[in-house]
C-alpha cells in the first residue's frame, strides 16, 4: 500500500494545493498539514503492530482512524505524542513531522511535545483529586502563569469543555464524583487549559451512552475551530458524523485514507468497503 | 451432599470456631492480666512525673520522651531511605537480578531476631562508630529493623496506584519525577503512612534492639548523643530486677495502649486509603 509522497520537508512550511498529489486526500482544499507520518512501522517486541503507514494531519479539521479492534488505531494515535515510549519492548521506524519537525529526533523535548499534541483517553480518567485540582495538574507542571490568572484560565477551559454550569460551584470537590461524560469533559478542558495544538483522542466516547456520545461530539465539532484533533472510533457512524477525513486501518496496514465522505460513499478499497458495510468487524 | 458430609461441615466448623475463641481467649487474657494489674497505677502524676529510686517510686515522664524520641528518630531516618527505594524498585526500574536481590535482601532483613539488630549496632554505632549509648545509635539501629517494612509497603502502595493516571500525568507532559512526586507519592501516601505506622508501632514495643544501642539512662536527654530509656526496656529493667512489679505493669499498660492506638490508626488510615483507591 504505498502512497507517493512528495512533500517538501524540510523548509518552507508545508501547503498543499489541489493536484499536487494524487495519492493524497487533501488534494482538493488549500490547507495546511498540521502533522505528517512518513514510512512509519511499529513493533512490540516481535510483534509487527504498524506496517509502512502514510498520511497527513490536517489543521483545524477531525481525522479519524477506523478499523476493527486491535487493527492499530491506539498503536497509530499514540506514536503522534510518542506515548508508545513508555511501553517496554517498542520499536519504531519511519518518521513522523509535526511542523515539519520530526518528532522523533533525538533532542526533541518529549515535555514540549506532549504539551502541544495532547491527548483523551477511552475511559475518563480525572486524576482522583478536586476538579480544581485536576485542572491546575498541567498549569503547575508547565509553570504556566502566575496563580492569580488560573482562575480565569479555569473558567475557560471549562466552558470550553462546556462544563463550567455543571461544576462552577463546585470546583474544590472530587472529580471522582461526576457523571462519566462530565469526567470526559473534565478530561478535555485539562487538556485544553495548557493550550494544546493537536488533540488525540482514543475511542473518546466508548464508555458513554449515546446523549452524552452526542453532546461530546458537538463539542468536538466546536473545538476543531482551536485545535487539530485525530480521533479513534471503531463507531462507523461516528466516524461518519464528526471526521472530515477518515483512515481505515486493517491489521496494521493503512488501507485507506481519504476524504470521510469518499470513504463512507466510494472507498476505493474491496476492504474498506466490506468493513464500511459491516461485513466484517 | 450426603449426610456425612453434612457432619464432616458441621464439626469443621465448630472446630473453627473453637480455634478462634481459643485466640481471642488468649489474646484478652494477657491485655486483661497486663491492664488489670497496671490500671491502677496510672495516674497524672505517673505519667508527668520523674522516676525516683530507680522506678521503684515516680512516674515515667522522661521514659515517654525517650520513647517518642527514639521512635521518631528511627522513622525520620528510615522513612526517606525506604520511600526512596521503593520509588526506585517500582517506578525506576525494571524487575531484574539487581532489583530481586534488593528485595530478597529487605525479605532477609526482615526475618533477623532484633537482638541480631541491638548486637549490630552496638558493635557498629556505640562502639565503632563512637556515638554510645544514644538516641542516635537506637534510632539509627532501629531504622534498620524497620527499613524493611516500609520499602515492601510502600512498594505495594505505589504499586497500587493505578497505571493510566501516570500515563496521563506524561501525556500532559510531567516528567517522570513530577509525575511520582505530584500524583503516585500522593496516591500512594495512606498506605505507605500505614506502613510507617506499622515501624512505629515496632519501634515503641522494641527491647532487645534498643537496650544494646540506647542504653537505659532514666534522665531526660539533651541531645542525640544522650542516653535514654523506652518503655519497654523500663518494663524489662523494673521486672526482671525486681524492682517494682507495680510500675511495671503501669508501664505495660501505657505500651499497650499506645500500641494499640497506633494500630487503630493505620486502622483508619488504610481504611480511607481503600475508599479512595474505590473512587469514592
Ligand atoms: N503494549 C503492547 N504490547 C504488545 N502488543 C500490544 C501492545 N499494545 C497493543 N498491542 C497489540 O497491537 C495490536 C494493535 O493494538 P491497538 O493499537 O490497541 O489496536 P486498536 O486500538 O485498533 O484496537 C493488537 O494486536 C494488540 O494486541
Ligand atoms: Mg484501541
Amino acid at each position: 500500500m504505498g502512497r507517493s509522497m512528495c512533500l517538501p520537508i524540510i523548509g518552507e512550511p508545508v501547503r498543499m494545493a489541489q493536484g499536487e498529489h494524487m495519492g493524497s486526500p487533501l488534494r482538493g482544499n488549500i490547507m495546511d498539514i498540521r502533522m505528517q507520518i512518513k514510512d512509519l512501522s511499529l513493533w512490540y517486541g516481535q510483534f509487527h503492530a504498524l506496517k509502512n503507514i502514510n498520511m497527513e494531519i490536517a489543521e483545524n479539521r477531525i481525522t479519524a482512524l477506523i478499523g476493527p479492534s486491535g487493527c492499530g488505531k491506539s498503536t497509530l494515535l499514540r506514536t503522534l505524542n510518542r506515548m508508545n515510549d513508555i511501553i517496554d519492548g517498542v520499536k519504531i521506524s519511519g518518521r513522523i513531522f509535526l511542523d515539519n519537525k520530526d518528532i522523533y529526533q533525538e533532542n526533541i523535548g518529549l515535555t514540549e511535545l506532549r504539551k502541544k499534541i495532547g491527548m483523551v483517553f477511552q475511559h475518563p480518567n480525572p486524576f482522583p483529586l478536586s476538579i480544581y485540582e485536576n485542572l491546575t495538574y498541567g498549569l503547575r507542571i508547565h509553570n504556566i502563569g502566575e496563580k492569580s490568572i488560573w482562575d480565569e484560565k479555569i473558567e475557560k477551559c471549562l466552558r470550553d469543555a462546556w462544563l463550567w454550569d455543571d461544576v462552577k460551584d463546585k470546583l474544590h470537590s472530587s472529580a471522582l464524583d461526576l457523571s462519566l461524560d462530565q469526567k470526559q469533559k473534565l478530561c478535555i478542558a485539562r487538556l485544553i487549559i495548557i493550550e494544546p495544538e493537536v488533540i488525540l483522542m482514543d475511542e473518546p466516547c466508548s464508555t458513554l451512552d449515546p446523549i452524552a456520545t452526542m453532546k461530546i461530539e458537538e463539542l468536538m465539532n466546536t473545538l476543531k475551530k482551536d485545535y487539530t484533533i485525530v480521533i479513534v472510533t471503531h463507531n462507523m457512524q461516528q466516524a461518519a458524523r464528526v471526521s472530515d477525513y477518515s483512515g481505515f486501518l486493517l491489521l496494521g496496514e493503512l488501507i485507506e485514507f481519504d476524504d470521510t465522505n469518499n470513504i463512507f460513499t466510494a472507498p476505493r478499497d474491496k476492504r474498506t468497503e466490506d468493513y464500511i458495510t459491516g461485513r466484517f468487524g | 451432599m450426603s449426610i456425612n458430609q453434612n457432619i464432616i461441615e458441621k464439626i469443621v466448623k465448630i472446630f473453627l470456631w473453637i480455634f478462634t475463641i481459643i485466640t481471642i481467649f488468649i489474646l484478652f487474657y494477657i491485655v486483661g492480666f497486663i491492664l488489670k494489674n497496671g490500671i491502677g497505677g496510672l495516674s497524672k502524676e505517673f505519667f508527668m512525673e520523674f522516676p525516683k529510686s530507680m522506678g521503684r517510686e515516680g512516674g515515667i515522664f522522661p521514659i515517654i520522651i525517650g520513647t517518642i524520641l527514639l521512635t521518631l528518630a528511627a522513622v525520620f531516618i528510615a522513612g526517606p531511605l525506604g520511600i526512596g527505594t521503593a520509588v526506585y524498585l517500582t517506578e525506576y526500574t525494571r524487575e531484574n537480578r539487581i532489583t530481586q536481590m534488593i528485595r530478597f535482601g529487605a525479605d532477609c532483613l526482615a526475618g533477623i531476631p532484633s537482638i541480631v539488630f541491638g548486637l549490630f549496632g552496638f558493635v557498629l554505632f556505640v562502639i565503632k562508630l563512637k556515638m554510645g549509648w544514644s538516641i542516635i545509635s537506637g534510632g539509627l539501629t532501629l531504622s534498620i529493623m524497620i527499613l524493611p517494612t516500609i520499602i515492601r509497603t510502600s512498594e505495594e502502595a505505589i504499586k497500587a496506584v493505578p497505571k493510566p493516571l501516570r500515563e496521563v500525568s506524561y501525556s500532559l507532559g510531567g516528567t517522570k519525577w513530577q509525575t511520582i512526586v505530584f500524583i503516585v507519592i500522593p496516591q500512594a501516601l495512606p498506605g505507605i503512612l500505614t506502613g510507617i505506622i506499622l515501624s512505629i508501632g515496632r519501634c515503641v514495643g522494641e527491647t532487645a534492639a534498643v537496650i544494646f544501642t540506647a542504653g537505659s539512662s532514666l534522665r531526660l536527654p539533651n541531645s542525640l548523643f544522650d542516653s535514654v530509656r523506652t518503655m519497654s526496656v523500663h518494663f524489662y529493667i523494673l521486672s526482671r530486677e525486681g524492682i517494682s512489679l507495680k510500675n511495671a505493669y503501669a508501664t505495660a499498660s501505657v505500651l499497650i495502649i499506645s500500641i494499640g492506638m497506633i494500630n487503630f490508626l493505620s486502622y483508619w488510615i488504610m481504611h480511607r486509603f481503600i475508599r479512595r483507591i474505590e473512587g469514592k
